[in-house]
């Protein structure tokens, strides 16, 4: 564990993080605050990207993502903090003098020049000697399956192709960094699911460290090494997908990624007091205060809902199914609790509704093991 | 027909009516006149000749061509260099004050283009508001003629049709997306580098849409040398203007009429050109 988890909780599986947190940062965010007239898009962000990591920054639209990408770009200045590439300060660098390369949402390619001459153009700006430009543009075409379409305007290319062709433009340049801004938004579902392993191969196969923006929490848990999430400007935990799905450090977390049951109430000894469901046992954050308000957070998948009491839980509540929704490969078991507004969320196997047969209006006890059971403050 | 062929045609019919009307029935006359011999009490005598063409490439006459041509390309190109800059900035300001900007552009068509242009004899004469401002700053020669030559018919065609060329430059700058720029930058290429090899090529269409505006309107002009060249700068615009109302030969007038819808027709072609050509080959 490092300082980035903070709050490390007690069940959390024993190495959750990849790379080793001595490795040397590649690109430090110092204190980054980016005022603009009326509102704070970053508010004294740190962070420390490690070489040949993939990173993504996740989070709702507003959040800053975006800004804090176009700071490492050079399009923004930060009002006050620096940006760091290894120890030398890149803060107020043009954004032409640095060895990092963006990948626009856009795509933003030139659309009176082919797919040959969209990829050469950075190299040509590097006055790389024609004979390695037109090697490396093969090279790269190649690994992005492009080389057949070379000779085309970018009008005459689909949507998949436009997007290769964007990341083909800044990956031929070899940047020490490589920014994306929401690199697979514009692509259909399937495509993007196609795409999402394509860029970790890309990645890996490069050894380029990736920093990629996105609002998708799926595509940030699948592709990314570690995530920065970020709410209204300010840095809310980084770390591995798992430990980001695990060990959550606040509501805003555990909420954004992935699906979560919240039960409100008050600390008190061992656990929370929570109305209509009693005593829940958990496990207290290390600053937190007898009497303060709190959550109590399950995933539901971490959930099960039986006629009878169900075996192995600590924790017992009982309420009624008021609606299911079928999805194939499980299904969602929505049951009123006694004191709570919405209805907890249960993810029940096809094997499991196989044998219980969950219908509406039937009784059903839910129950969890304290450790997956995460109390937040906010 | 369908109903939708049945609209369109509907809709077209007044505009392409109009244009038919007034526009091509007149030119049909002129195409028609130009062939014609010249009456002895002016109009044509229906009798076919090419004699009328052969007369408009006599030295005399080609040489008016020539000068018009060499008045209206100085008239462009100093229009677009000084209209695409300011169309640059206008269109990479700021959004909001866009709108202000091109009505400040706009605004001179607001009074009539002949007193616009006669405001230029006022300023420009040899007791006039530039002179006197010459001499309140110490000149104390004499004073400079600075009306009817050459440069003041460019003068006066470039301050005519500026506002033109800034529009269509503005036009075609305000599609691009600011991406463009900042993808060029990203990629290592200098504001130089960006706007020789990005944007000059993508605005093209813009700038030969405003270039060949305010060549075919210059070369055709009779107004402002008449008025800022003072008879002595003939622009063929003049001498088509003398052949129908004091020489009463319209044959010829024609002819030469005739001779500068060609070279229009041929400036629109080009442009257009250019246009599909910077849009790429899509529809091919």
């Amino acid at each position: 564990m490092t300082a980035d988890s903070a709050g490390a909780m007690p069940a959390a599986p024993p190495s959750l993080e990849k790379a080793p947190a001595e490795a040397a940062p590649l690109l430090t965010v110092e204190g980054v605050t980016k005022l603009f007239p009326g509102i704070t898009a970053l508010d004294s962000v740190d962070l420390a990207i490690r070489a040949n990591e993939f990173f993504a920054l996740l989070g709702p639209s507003g959040c800053g993502k975006t800004t804090l990408l176009r700071i490492l770009a050079g399009f923004e200045a930060p009002s006050t903090g620096r940006v760091l590439l290894e120890e030398r300060e890149i803060t107020h660098l043009s954004p032409n003098r640095r060895p990092l390369n963006m990948m626009f949402q856009s795509y933003a390619l030139f659309p009176h020049m082919s797919v040959r001459q969209n990829i050469a153009y950075g190299l040509e700006m590097d006055r790389v000697p024609s004979a390695e430009r037109r090697r490396r543009v093969d090279e790269i075409l190649a690994t992005t399956h492009l080389t057949d379409a070379a000779d085309r305007r970018p009008d005459r290319l689909s949507g998949g192709q436009r997007q290769r062709v964007a990341l083909a433009r800044a990956l031929v340049k070899r940047p020490r960094v490589l920014l994306l801004d929401e690199p697979l938004a514009a692509l259909d579902k399937k495509l993007r699911g196609q795409m999402q392993m394509e860029l970790k191969r890309l990645q890996h196969d490069t050894a380029i460290t990736f920093v990629v923006v996105t609002h998708d929490q799926e595509e940030a848990l699948v592709m990314a090494d570690r995530i920065a999430v970020l709410d209204r400007g300010r840095l809310q935990q980084v770390g591995p997908p798992a430990l980001l799905y695990e060990a959550p450090v606040n509501r805003f977390v555990a909420d954004f990624i992935g699906q979560m049951n919240f039960f409100d109430g008050t600390l008190v000894p061992g656990g929370l007091q929570v109305p209509g469901l009693g005593h829940l046992a958990g496990t207290w954050p290390l600053d937190a205060k007898p009497g303060q308000k709190a959550t109590l957070a399950v995933r539901p998948e971490r959930l099960v809902a039986e006629p009878d009491e169900p075996a192995g839980c600590t924790n017992l509540v009982s309420g009624e199914v008021v609606e299911i929704a079928y999805h194939g490969q499980d299904i969602s078991v929505h049951v009123r609790l006694p004191g709570q507004d919405r209805p907890a969320l249960v993810r029940a196997s096809a094997s499991v509704h196989d044998r219980v047969r969950y219908r509406p209006g039937m009784a059903v006890t839910c129950g969890w093991q304290t450790a997956h059971g995460r109390i937040l403050i906010d | 027909m369908s109903t939708a062929r049945t609209r369109t045609v509907l809709f077209l019919a007044p505009g392409l009516g109009w244009l038919a009307l007034f526009m091509l029935v007149p030119v049909g006359i002129v195409i028609a006149d130009s062939f014609f011999q010249r009456g002895i009490y002016g109009g044509g005598v229906y009798t076919f000749t090419l004699e009328n063409f052969a007369r408009a490439f006599d030295p005399l006459y080609a040489g008016v061509l020539l000068t018009s041509a060499k008045i209206a390309g100085l008239a462009t190109l100093a229009a677009v260099l000084i209209g695409y800059p300011a169309a640059y900035a206008i269109a990479r300001g700021p959004k909001h004050r866009q709108p202000l900007l091109l009505f400040l552009v706009m605004l001179p068509f607001w009074s009539n283009y002949l007193i616009r242009t006669y405001a230029w004899i006022v300023l420009l004469n040899r007791e006039g508001l530039l002179n006197q401002g010459l001499r309140m700053l110490g000149y104390d020669g004499e004073p400079i003629n600075m009306l009817y030559t050459d440069a003041t018919v460019v003068v006066g065609l470039v301050y005519n049709y500026l506002p033109f060329v800034i529009l269509a430059i503005y036009a075609s700058l305000s599609r691009l997306s600011g991406d463009l720029w900042e993808v060029s930058s990203d990629l290592g290429a200098s504001p130089f580098d960006t706007f020789r090899r990005v944007i000059l090529p993508l605005s093209l269409p813009g700038i030969a849409a405003g270039a060949v505006f305010v060549f075919v309107l210059s070369i055709g002009n009779f107004v402002t040398p008449d008025l800022l060249g003072g008879g002595r700068v003939q622009m063929v615009g003049n001498l088509i203007y003398d052949q129908f109302l004091s020489a009463r030969d319209w044959p010829f007038g024609s002819a030469l009429s005739f001779l500068l819808i060609g070279i229009m027709m041929v400036l629109l072609f080009a442009q257009a050109l250019v246009v599909s050509r910077s849009q790429g080959e899509h529809h091919g």
